[in-house]
């Protein structure tokens, strides 16, 4: 954004001599179409996923005798094949609702008081702190998730049961809290509040400052200011962060597949073990799948690419309805 | 730098006396007069793929013959026995490692891959599949097939069950609930573990065979290290796992009582079952059909395959793969196996894997 606002100052150069406002074109154009190469370079390559996508799922869509979207179990490689999606979009959405539920608002939370609370020296640790979380790979956060998190999750998890249990998705019967949901859950939480958290902080810092000081001139409390002027400002900035961090939520891979019990059915009892989703199913699967599993399993990731793609669209979708907050001053 | 340059001629001048005394061992001087496994040596380079499950027999069996032979590389990617098969029949490999032998479905694929004559499973490598439990004070536990299929089916959920303190008298058996892992990922332990339960407690064990795990409840765990690691984090647990797994993560493992009395759980009490295993194969197919009722032997194993060409691997494949083979056959080879936490081939079904191998040729 601020980048575009500085574009006018650049036609220095055309200023100074006719001979070099030439070579500039020239460049200029070179430059346009090496840009526009990139930017169907993107379409093609999306779209010869899909088509890869598409290609590869037809053959166990032809052998499969169950329902493909009804059916919750996944035995795609004995005869005949039954194997449907039903359980992993469940275990799917639920990681990532809980993951969005408890990342979203501290996440927020961090980057407001990174960019308008804190003092500078403590915002830029923060802010190198929260940063430096998005770089651990997520094979760590899998190992930390079942090998710490796991056995002290176990607490908690009795507590929702004898407190909240009358709540379907709060109640254990198992009396066993590991490998769940909500496990899952949360260490997605934790993966994605870096990217929430760092792309929410730089719209926040672009608020403009007029915007800001007339608040405050108003006599508004720093809340207040928060709320009339940097959230309508930043609006669609948080929306995108929180669908960013939603995509890298639905595809995380191997920190599910390491923490979840993997059972191919759907469950509401969210800290009971259990569930999986499309993308750890795959990581589980893939090895040792015959043709038609192997099928079958890029089928599962086709659905995984469609709802990626309609969670992005619908977040495009709000993002433009709330354009007009865009231009801020 | 006088120094570092004395210290990097002292290096150079360790390294070639070591290089020296590596040829010297090999007892031949130079690559071409070396032997592994009372053969020569034949240089070259061949992929593979396939099991995991025998990636670590493969690891030891590989650098031993490279070391051996300098001229010789052997590649072997552990990413699966399905695609091990895959790559087989796709030409990308000279053998798969696989946990089962060649089912129907896989066969024309791997027979057109070989330019004459038809693909030929070799066993090669055998293992034991053992039921390791955490269960503080509990050091013997022995456990009949109908109480393993109760275990895994949930229709056993104490550790003080009748059932098994018939089994296990004077044991002090806790009043806790079991729990119970599985494997989550796809694996031939699975496959090979449900079998044995079809075989031998079709009443109690209901939910079939298969790479992946069919019955509801308890805990699913990543790979064999994952069951290992939740075992040992999880109080009052049971899972079953590959014998080297539970010896590395020194867990306790029970003894099996088919009906003949307890037998435990040891590598030498499984080569026992594997011997006596009737071949389904024809020729010099090794397909292995194992009885899991024996009361003689430690009934819960696994024996991986080489797939391989029996006539018209490639020229360029053929020789190694042979070599290879027969080195990992013969007893020098065998041996490393128990090392490992695997268990060896022995006797007739040893001598007959020897006339296999020897019959791959051109």
């Amino acid at each position: 954004m601020s980048s575009t606002r500085e574009l006018p100052a650049t036609p220095a150069p055309t200023a100074s001599s006719g001979i070099k406002g030439k070579s500039v074109r020239r460049g200029d154009t070179v430059f346009r179409g090496l840009s526009r190469i990139a930017g169907i370079a993107i379409l093609l390559t999306m779209s010869l996923i899909a088509l890869f996508l598409v290609w590869r799922s037809i053959p166990s869509f032809t052998v499969n005798t169950a329902n493909f979207f009804t059916t919750s179990e996944w035995f795609p490689d004995q005869t005949p094949p039954v194997f449907g999606i039903a359980a992993l979009a469940f275990g799917t959405l639920m990681t990532s609702i809980i993951a969005m539920i408890l990342a979203v608002p501290v996440g927020i939370g961090v980057a407001l008081f990174i960019s308008h609370y804190a003092h500078r020296r403590m915002s830029a640790i923060l802010a190198f702190s929260t940063d430096l979380l998005a770089a651990v790979p997520s094979i760590i956060f899998g190992m930390w998730g079942l090998e710490f998190l796991t056995p002290h999750m176990q607490g908690l998890g009795q507590w929702l049961n004898d407190y909240l249990g009358f709540i379907p998705i709060f109640r254990n019967d198992l009396g066993q809290y590991s490998k769940s949901i909500f496990i899952a859950g949360v260490v997605l939480a934790i993966m994605i509040l870096p990217t929430i958290s760092a792309l929410s902080r730089e719209v926040f810092t672009q608020v403009p400052r007029g915007n800001i000081e007339a608040s405050l001139a108003l006599g508004a409390t720093r809340w207040e200011m928060v709320r009339q002027a940097i959230f309508p400002f930043a609006k669609p900035g948080m929306i995108s962060a929180a669908m960013l961090g939603l995509g890298r939520a639905l595809g995380e891979t191997i920190a599910v597949a390491l923490i979840l019990s993997a059972s191919n059915s759907i469950n509401w009892h969210f800290t009971e073990p259990g569930g999986n989703t499309f993308a750890a199913n795959i990581a589980l699967r893939w090895n040792e799948a015959g043709s038609t599993g192997l099928s079958a399993l890029i089928a599962s990731g086709l659905v995984l690419f469609i709802i990626t793609l309609v969670v992005n669209v619908v977040a495009r979708g709000i993002i433009s309805r709330h354009a007009e907050f865009r231009g801020g001053n | 730098m006088t120094i570092s340059r004395t210290s990097q001629f002292a290096a150079l001048a360790m390294i070639g006396a070591l290089a020296l005394s590596a040829c010297g061992s090999d007892g031949g001087g130079g690559a071409s007069g070396s032997t592994i496994g009372g053969q020569p040596c034949v240089s070259g380079e061949i992929k593979a793929s396939g099991s995991s499950a025998q990636k670590n027999a493969m690891a030891d069996w590989i650098n031993a013959y490279q070391t051996a032979c300098t001229g010789a590389t052997i590649n072997y990617q552990a990413n699966g026995s399905g695609a091990g098969v895959t790559d087989f029949s796709n030409g990308q490999t000279a053998f798969a490692g696989s946990d089962s032998a060649l089912k129907d479905a896989d066969r024309p694929a791997a027979d057109a891959r070989c330019a004459k004559g038809a693909a030929i499973d070799i066993p090669m490598v055998g293992g034991a599949i053992v039921l390791a439990y955490n269960v503080s004070g509990i050091d013997k536990l022995v456990l009949t097939p109908d109480v393993i299929a109760g275990i895994f089916a949930n229709t056993i959920t104490k550790w003080n069950d009748p059932a098994i303190a018939a089994a296990n008298a004077g044991a002090a058996l806790p009043d806790a609930t079991i729990a119970q892992f599985h494997r989550s990922d796809s694996s031939g332990t699975t496959d090979n573990f449900t079998k044995f339960l079809t075989a031998t407690a079709p009443s109690v064990w209901t939910y079939d065979k298969g790479k992946d795990w069919k019955a509801p409840g308890g805990q699913g765990a990543k790979g064999s290290d994952g069951v290992t690691t939740s075992l040992k984090s999880t109080a009052n647990s049971i899972g079953y796992v590959e014998l080297s797994f539970a010896q590395d993560a020194s867990l306790a493992v029970a003894s099996v009582d088919n009906g003949g009395g307890a037998i435990e759980a040891t590598s030498a009490n499984a080569a026992t079952t594997i011997s006596a295993a009737t071949v389904a194969g024809t020729g010099n197919d090794l397909a292995l059909t194992i009885d899991y009722t024996t009361k003689t032997g430690y009934p819960i194993v696994l024996v991986t395959y080489e797939i391989t060409c029996e006539k018209g691997l490639d020229s360029a494949a053929l020789e190694l793969t042979k070599s290879f083979l027969t080195y990992t056959s013969s007893d020098e080879g065998q041996s490393k196996l128990t090392e490992n936490g695997y268990v060896a081939i022995t006797g007739d079904l040893l001598t007959k894997v020897r006339t296999s191998v020897s019959a791959i040729s051109a």
